[in-house]
């Protein structure tokens, strides 16, 4: 009967559209493997990147694009381990996914301001670090708070689960602390005065008060009261990808590629490049 | 499995869970008197007021209840400027428990709606010929009869409201699922553990008041 | 609605006059409210043209809103099969005759029922890959989640459809010799079902609503491409906010104009049941509300 026919229909077009589904998420992961990235970027010239997409200049979805500080890195990368741009499948992690996108293989590397610590180097490995950043506060642009000692009985709005969230919480615990799952929610609330102050690293936050939308409001209180080291996140037994990747990182150094990601993406707020110190690089979790 | 003996942990779950429970008795308070009066609306002779009632369930009943309570944060308390606390904490919780009510409230309503439906046309009819004002048979002949009628779907709507609080979790709100996902975070190697504690004390409590909501059902079912 | 017109008499004279400015009272009032609240917006700066002005350009649609809503239909569509396929599975094992059957599909129904939907979404994209060694999409983590929650909701309705078959249906079915599964499969169930459509398709509606939390584990449905990625951009997530809660009511509001007419399809086509179908819980408008 007729619908029967109908529903026999849709359900064959639901499981079509499951069956590409199935194909098109799950291309690209659970590659790495025992051989690690070096072994899969020479055989499958291909890598799947994890990237922030929210955050301007350093890791930002426009459309079908990223762009950003990040993603400059990770073409880097991915050059000096013989993968092409177009080779280079990007995913978006949010910050308390990437641990497990790493661990699960659902990506091969992650570059997304991705700090570098003991708690996390217990689950992956770390390459880098290839930029050090500092959490901060933004605060409207008359604000009068000149950094963390001042936060007592103020907002402050952050992502939850994040490093300069429990930071807030562990060393500010007067502070009112309100958490979103992305800045982006907590831009409109400082422009609104609900919250005091936004904090992340202060490259971040640069990123935020640079937008057009914002030009003006905010401004960074320019006073950092913690090391932030952007690594690259790898699977924790791949120390060779790791070891190559810091050399990549070197030769990135001293050739120039690394001032020109610099100029191409937040270059464009006037800060000049910072040098990459290559003695500060990790040593890979060799012991 | 240090996760369950570490006390910061525990008192997390505890609070977690709390909240929930607050949310879900303010909410489900709150939705019925909102239910109650839209149902009303629905039903009165003003068209303005039949008007506003439809508009309002339409409109609460096709939005997901995370977008609802993300207005009632940015729109509500941001935009608008309504604080209803001074606590961030007290603040959040409020805010959420406006947006459950608000959204819950349309359910509420189109349940007495059909538990209006299930009283047989007679009795209002009767009710009429005896004279009886709207308000007097809604009171003493129709409402009566319906809510006998709605206890079940009341049940699910407080069971569904129950499990909705955990969204409240979008504005900050350190609830239940907060909670679990932290703890999944932080202690990736036992994550079906702590899966299973946190659905387990959901399963705990509402398994018992999904059969107890239909034990009530039958005994209050009118027998027509 | 014949009981609404039945409470209170034909509107005389004095009744009109009330009604009328009653209605001119609280139509006043609701203007003002809106009034009010547009004009705190616009304090707030919130109808600048600049906030709007991304949704006039083809590239957002193209890129953040119509991929975000793609992918929310799809995760919907394959999760009502799936649910579907679910319910029917587990109403009828609960059906059974056999214990050891009746009594662990009883037992996941209630289950998958008290667990709130987040909590699933969570476990399943974070914790399932610790059991299978491998990475869980976003996309089976939200289907999968979906799957187990609405298909235990639609076990529950399929097993009430399944009861309310007058049960002389099932007593001449086993007069005429047919075995349970046989009874089940050829007069019990197309019966049931027929009478289920407006449930499964009210059903749709609370699954497409529910993908909205796909954005907790970063699956790029609408509201995550449509306003976490899109506010990114252009810093404007109230008015992204607005545009994709209108998007979702008027895809409900079609689905559920859908289940209408589906249910006045089938309903002519054969003979109307006696309308005396007294019980609330067959009504689809009360489906259980979800986030």
């Amino acid at each position: 009967m007729r619908i029967k026919r109908v529903a026999a229909i849709a359900a064959v077009g639901a499981l079509s559209f499951a069956m590409t589904a199935c194909g098109s998420d799950e291309t690209g992961s659970g590659g790495s493997g025992a051989t690690g990235i070096v072994g899969k970027a020479e055989s499958q010239k291909k890598l799947v990147v994890g990237v922030k997409a929210d955050q301007p200049g350093l890791g930002l979805q426009t459309g079908s694009q990223y762009e950003g500080f990040d993603i400059e890195i990770a073409k880097i990368i991915a050059k000096g381990l013989g993968v092409e741009e177009s080779g280079i499948e990007w995913k978006t992690t949010t910050t308390p996914n990437r641990e497990p996108f790493i661990q699960q293989g659902t990506v091969d590397l992650v570059v997304a301001t991705y700090t570098i610590n003991d708690e996390r180097k217990q689950k992956i490995n770390f390459a880098g670090p290839y930029f050090i950043a500092g959490q901060d506060l933004l605060v409207k642009a008359d604000s009068t708070i000149a950094g963390p000692e001042q936060l007592d009985g103020k907002t402050v709005c952050s992502v939850s689960a994040s490093t300069p969230a429990k930071r807030i919480q562990s060393d500010y615990p007067k502070a009112k602390l309100q958490q979103f799952d992305s800045y982006s929610k907590c831009l409109p609330l400082l422009a609104n005065g609900q919250v005091d102050a936004v904090t992340t690293d202060d490259i971040i936050l640069a990123g935020y008060a640079a937008q057009s939308q914002y030009a003006g409001k905010f401004k960074v209180v320019g006073k950092t009261f913690s090391e932030e080291p952007y690594g690259i996140g790898l699977k924790k037994d791949d120390k060779a990808g790791c070891e190559k990747v810091n050399e990549i990182l070197k030769a990135a150094a001293s050739d120039g590629t690394y001032k020109a990601a610099w100029d191409k993406t937040l270059g464009s707020s006037g800060k000049a490049a910072p040098e990459l110190d290559t003695t500060k690089l990790t040593n890979c979790g060799s012991v | 499995m240090d996760v369950f003996t570490d006390p910061t942990n525990i008192d997390a779950y505890v609070s977690g869970f709390l909240w929930i429970l607050k949310l879900t008795g303010a909410s489900a308070v709150c939705a019925l008197l909102l239910g109650v009066l839209l149902a009303a609306m629905r039903v009165s002779p003003v068209p303005v007021l039949r008007g506003f009632g439809t508009a309002w369930v339409n409109i609460f009943r096709n939005t997901p209840l995370t977008l609802v309570i993300f207005f009632c944060y940015f729109g509500l308390y941001s935009t608008l400027g309504l604080s209803l606390a001074d606590d961030l904490n007290l603040n959040n919780f409020w805010l959420g428990v406006v947006g459950l009510s608000v959204y819950t409230a349309a359910f509420v309503c189109e349940a007495i709606r059909s538990g209006i439906n299930t009283v047989p046309t007679g009795q209002a009819e009767a009710a009429r010929a005896i004279g009886l004002s709207f308000a007097q048979t809604l009171r003493i002949v129709v409402l009566p009869q319906a809510t006998r009628a709605v206890v079940a779907p009341f049940g699910s709507i407080l069971i569904a409201l129950c499990k909705n609080a955990t969204i409240v979790g979008t504005i900050g709100l350190i609830e239940a699922s907060t909670v679990m996902k932290d703890l999944i975070n932080s202690y990736g190697n036992a994550v079906i553990p702590i899966f299973l504690v946190f659905a387990g004390t959901f399963a705990a409590f509402l398994i018992p008041t999904g059969y107890f909501f239909g034990w009530l059902a039958n005994r209050l079912a009118v027998k027509r | 609605m014949s009981t609404s017109s039945v409470l209170y008499d034909h509107p005389g004279p004095r009744a009109k006059i009330r009604n009328t400015v009653l209605s001119v009272v609280l139509g006043v009032g609701v203007v003002g409210l809106l009034w009010w609240i547009y004009s705190k917006f616009d304090q707030a700066g919130q109808w600048e043209a600049r906030l709007w002005e991304p949704f006039t350009e083809p590239a957002t649609w193209t890129q953040f809103i119509l991929p975000g809503l793609w992918a929310t239909l799809k995760a919907a569509a394959v999760g009502m099969v799936l649910s579907l396929a679910f319910g029917l599975v587990f109403a009828v094992g609960r059906l059974s005759d056999r214990w050891w059957i009746s009594v662990p599909a009883g037992a996941v129904v209630e289950f998958f029922r008290a667990v709130p939907l987040l909590l699933m979404i969570f476990f399943v994209f974070y914790g399932v890959p610790f059991l299978i060694k491998g990475p869980v999409s976003a996309f089976w983590a939200v289907v999968i989640g979906l799957t187990l929650y609405n298909g235990s909701v639609l076990a529950e309705a399929f097993r009430a459809g399944i009861r309310s078959v007058p049960g002389g249906q099932s007593e001449a079915a086993y007069a005429v010799g047919l075995r349970k599964s046989q009874v089940m499969r050829l007069i019990l169930i197309p019966q049931a079902a027929r009478a289920m459509l407006p449930i499964i398709v009210s059903q749709l509606v609370v699954l497409l609503k529910d993908t909205a939390l796909g954005y907790i584990v970063a699956y790029p449905e609408l509201l995550q491409r449509g306003v976490n990625d899109l506010s990114a951009n252009y810093g404007n997530i109230i008015a992204a906010a607005m545009v994709a809660a209108a998007i979702y009511i008027i895809t409900n509001s079609l689905l559920t104009a859908l289940a209408g007419w589906l249910d006045r399809r089938t309903g002519t086509r054969r003979a109307r049941r006696p309308r005396q179908n007294r019980t609330v819980a067959a009504d689809p408008t009360v489906a259980e509300p979800q986030g």
